[in-house]
This record gives C-alpha cells, structure tokens and sequence, in this order.
C-alpha cells in the first residue's frame, strides 16, 4: 500500500505541473457547473409558458404537477446533468493519458519496474491517481450546483426533480465507473501509442454514448431515469472488470518494457 | 553474486542472448564488453528481473531470476543506459520516491547522503529539467544507490557526458567499488573497461571469454620488452633469437621487439647480453597492448567465424 500512495503522490506532482491537465481540472467543472446552473437561473426568471401537456409525452410523464415552465427547466436542467458523468470520464483520461506515455518519454519506465514494486501496485497507483481527481472535482462541483439550486429554485417540487436520487447514482456510481474504464482503456491504449494525444482521443471514445444519451434525451427519445442508471452501473461494473482483467494481461511487465517504444 | 547457466533470451525468432553461462564474484568490477546489439542491455534486464529468459537459469545474489524477483529487485540497484528522471520534479523529489519504492528505512537521510557525496545537495529542490546531462546521471547514480544495493549494474555510466563529468563519474565507481559492492558494469568506453574492471566478458549473443584485462592481453598477444639501442643490426637480433626463452624477435629500425613469457626474470639476461654484445642501451620497456586492441580481435574473430 506505501508504493500505491507513492506512485500516487509522485503522479500528483508531475501531472499538475502540465497546464493542459491542469487547464482540464480547473476550467472543465467550472463550465460544466456553470451551465445547469444557468438554466435553472433562466427557468427561475421566465413567465410561465403554459400547461405541462403542451410539452411531448415523455417530459409530460416525468414532470407530473410541474408547471409548464418548471418542466422545461427541468427538461434543460437533466440534459446538462449529463455533464456531470462526463467529468469524471474525461478529467482521468486526460490524467491518465499524459501519466502513462509520460515514463515512456522520459525513460522512467525501466528504473521504475527495477525497484521492487509489483506490477499491480503500479497500474493500481496510476489509476487512483488519475481517478481521485477527477470523481472528487466531479462531486465537489455537484455539490456546489446542488447548494446554489436550492438558493435559486423556488419551487420546492422543482428542487426535488433536479436534485432527483437518481443523479446521486449516476454521478455517485455511474460516473466513477465510466471513469475506471476510460483509464483502462487509456493505460491499454498507451502501450501501444507514444504520444499522449492519441491515448487521450482513442480513449475518448467512451464519452460518444453518454453524448447519444445526451442527444437522445434533447429530442425526446429517451429519458434518463432511475432504472436506466442501475441498469448503466450494472453493465459497467460487468465492462470494468472484463477490461481490468486485460489491463493486467497487457501489462505484463516485459511486455510494457519491451513493446512501448 | 551472480551465476547463470545456458542463459537465453529470444524475441521471436532472433536470439539476443544465447547460452550464457558466467560467475560475477562478490565484490568485484565485471566489465561487460559488446558491440551494439550484442545482448548486453537485455542480460542485465535478465538479471533485474525486468525480462524473463526463454530458458536457462540465473542466480543473483543467492536468489533465483523468475522465483525471487522482488528479492532480487530489493538487493540490486540499476542505472539504465538512458537514466529517465522527472524532469517536473526536484532533485529531491525524484530521490523521495525511489527511496520509498526501494523501502528505505531512513529516506530523508539516504537521499541527502547521496545528494551531498554527489555534490548535488544545493541543487536539491532544482527541477531536474534544468539539469545538465552529467548532473542527470549522477543523479541516476544517487537512485541507484539510495537502498545501499549489494549489486549495482551500470549500463554506459559515462556515455554522453563531457571528461570532465565521466571522470567525476569513474572515480566514483572506483569510490564504491571500495565499498565492497560487486559492480556490473556495460560500457563501449574500453579504457574505462581496463582501468576500472577487475575482469571482463566479451560478449556477442553469446559469451566469447571471459578473464582479466591483463590476462585478455596476454593470451593474445603475449608479452613484449621493447630495447631502445643507440645502434642495431642483424647480428645484435640473431644472437637475441639464439636465446632459449626468446618466443619472438623482430628489429624495428634501432629498437629491437622481444616476445618474452616472464620478462622480470629474462631482462636482466638479456641486458648483460646485450651489453656484453656492445650495444648501447638506451631505454628498456614493455610494449603493451590497448584492450582496444585485444577487444577488436575478439570481436573481429567472432565475425569471421560467423
């Protein structure tokens, strides 16, 4: 456990020193806060655009009593909730992605492997060091648009469908394990890339079906709800541990010595 | 300290290290001699357990590669031929976290020993980015002595740097080579080879000898006493060859080249037979061949047989 927090502290050191991660980790969870919040600042401000069953059947089921406007606030509001799972998706691969190809460039890999740390504590340690992060800045800032919502939203109907338990699973667990994929797949990209670019874009991958959910949702297709969170966190649970166990075999420590060039 | 037998290392289909069978005494220097490609770096990532053979066994330090790895990793310190650093991070830093990696009892006191011994203590909390490359290896000295290795590989200590640096470099070697560390030592710098080794291995894939530098010479091309006279001829050279103990005699305009196996006890007889010859004798000395020169025939005779 010493070596973990060691490769830990280490990657803390050297990553935030590299402005486009720390761009990342600053700018990122300021914008994604601030834009929610602005729609729940927009909807607090606007005269009533009328019943709740002008709006399509789908939003109609999951406002009930809500007024029209209150609707459409919380229509805007979940759209950019979706944010949030992102966080904690792109802030460790971004982490992940200049930690990893970073011992290759600069030749650390091999004194590293020749200490006694275990292969497992180095890939565990640079995964909690790009995870911690990014699922702590996400909280942090849900924590903030939770605290000014209840300043802003004076319907408490309204507070309670923005503030939905839902959102706690989805940004509690769902977003963590999206988090834990994107960093195997970025440490299982970056042993076969040189340039942390192409393990961050590769790896960005993942982010395109929370973007479908995002899109989906905007049109009316589908609507996030409790159901569709458990059954998320269920099949990443399932996906992180079928990409640990081939992180682990790709990692084999000669091979990362000898094949990452 | 080390022993390996019929260690082999295959990537494919090409053999980079085959059948490698040596003995590393405790505390001796262990020059490893090769031209590039010839399996150097891959033996020593054998040997830290940083690759596996293909087949063959390797005992380092009482431990056996692929059985007791950590156990070899705890007691073997490494300077790899490109020593990577965190160029983000300080002096300081970067010793901390290989210092807890190795599981050093006191780390603030080891790292600020070798800081200090290196002349690097008032740089210490410098970004090692802003270090010059001799800095950058002593450094990567530092760490691969934080945890006080009964075994230390070095891998080209002195490639690259001015002579200044290597030479601060070498006499460290020698400084802990006092210590009674064994050192592996890979270089392509043969008069370092020959000043700092105890032994050396030549090595292409395969082992091709392995002895003393002087030993290396001797079995090549023997020993030769050089006479300087202040006049030479035929008949000074026929009455020299005439000698029993004589192995070669050749007259190089005034000088006569003499190929001896004991030259302190045949000098002597031929300075009184010379002298007794009436030659004038000028200087005496032993002709001596570079390890460049022994080096190049070994490794020149391999790519004949090949």
């Amino acid at each position: 456990m010493p070596k973990i927090w060691t490769i830990v502290d280490k990657e803390w050191a050297e990553v935030f020193k590299n402005r486009l991660v720390l761009f990342t980790v600053i700018f990122m969870p300021i914008l994604f806060t601030a834009l929610p919040l602005l729609m729940v600042a927009i909807g607090g401000s606007q005269a009533d655009i009328g019943d709740v069953t002008d709006l399509p059947a789908s939003y109609q089921e999951m406002c009930g009593d809500l007024t029209g406007s209150a609707c459409f606030t919380l229509m805007m509001v979940n759209q950019f909730l979706l944010l949030f799972m992102m966080m904690p998706l792109i802030i460790p691969v971004t982490i992940a992605a200049y930690s990893i190809v970073g011992e290759k460039t600069t030749h650390c890999l091999e004194p590293l492997l020749a200490t006694p740390i275990t292969t497992a504590e180095l890939l565990i340690g640079k995964s909690l060091a790009a995870l911690i992060p990014g699922v702590l800045v996400t909280w942090l800032s849900f924590g903030v648009f939770a605290v000014i919502s209840y300043m802003l939203v004076q319907s408490p109907e309204l507070l309670r469908r923005i503030l939905d338990p839902m959102w706690i699973i989805a940004i509690g667990l769902v977003g963590p394990l999206l988090a834990l994929a994107g960093i195997n797949v970025t440490l299982m990209v970056s042993s076969r890339v040189s340039d942390p670019r192409t393990a961050e874009q590769v790896s960005m991958m993942l982010v395109l079906p929370l973007l479908g959910i995002f899109f989906a949702q905007i049109v009316g297709v589908l609507m996030v709800n409790a159901q569709i969170m458990q059954l998320a966190a269920i099949i990443l649970v399932a996906i992180d541990a079928g990409l640990v166990s081939l992180g682990v075999r790709v990692f084999q420590r000669e091979t990362i010595l000898t094949k990452w060039k | 300290m080390i022993h390996t037998e019929n260690l082999t290392k295959k990537f494919g289909d090409r053999t980079a290290v085959e059948a490698l069978t040596l003995d590393v005494r405790e505390g001796e220097v262990f020059g490893f001699l090769g031209p590039n490609g010839a399996g150097k770096t891959t033996t020593v990532r054998m040997l830290t357990t940083l690759i596996g053979p293909t087949s063959g066994t390797a005992v380092v330090n009482g431990f056996r590669v692929g059985q007791n790895d950590t156990d070899i990793r705890r007691c073997t310190g490494i300077l790899t031929e490109t020593p990577g650093m965190y160029d983000r991070l300080s002096a300081e830093k970067n010793l901390t976290i290989f210092a807890n990696l190795y599981e050093v009892a006191d780390v603030k006191g080891q790292v600020e020993k070798y800081l200090r011994l290196l002349g690097l203590w008032d740089r210490r909390a410098d970004l090692v980015g802003n270090f010059s490359k001799g800095m950058k290896q002593k450094l990567a000295i530092c760490r691969a002595l934080l945890h006080e290795p009964a075994l230390v590989f070095l891998d080209e200590p002195t490639s690259g740097l001015d002579p200044e640096a290597a030479r601060l470099v070498r006499d460290f070697i020698e400084e802990i080579k006092t210590q009674g560390r064994t050192i592996f030592l890979c270089t392509h710098n043969l008069d370092e080879a020959d000043r700092l080794c105890d032994r050396i291995g030549v090595m292409k894939q395969r082992l091709i000898t392995v002895d003393t530098p002087t030993n290396l010479r001797q079995k090549l091309y023997g020993r030769k006493v050089v006479f300087h006279l202040r006049q030479a001829d035929d008949a000074l050279l026929a009455r020299v060859r005439a000698l029993p103990f004589i192995k070669d005699a050749q007259r190089v305009d005034n000088k006569l080249v003499l190929g001896l196996d004991d030259p302190e006890t045949h000098n002597p007889v031929l300075v009184r037979l010379l002298v007794e010859a009436g030659a004038d004798i000028q200087f005496v000395g032993e002709l001596r061949h570079s390890l460049e020169d022994v080096y190049l025939s070994l490794v020149g005779s391999t790519d004949k047989a090949d």
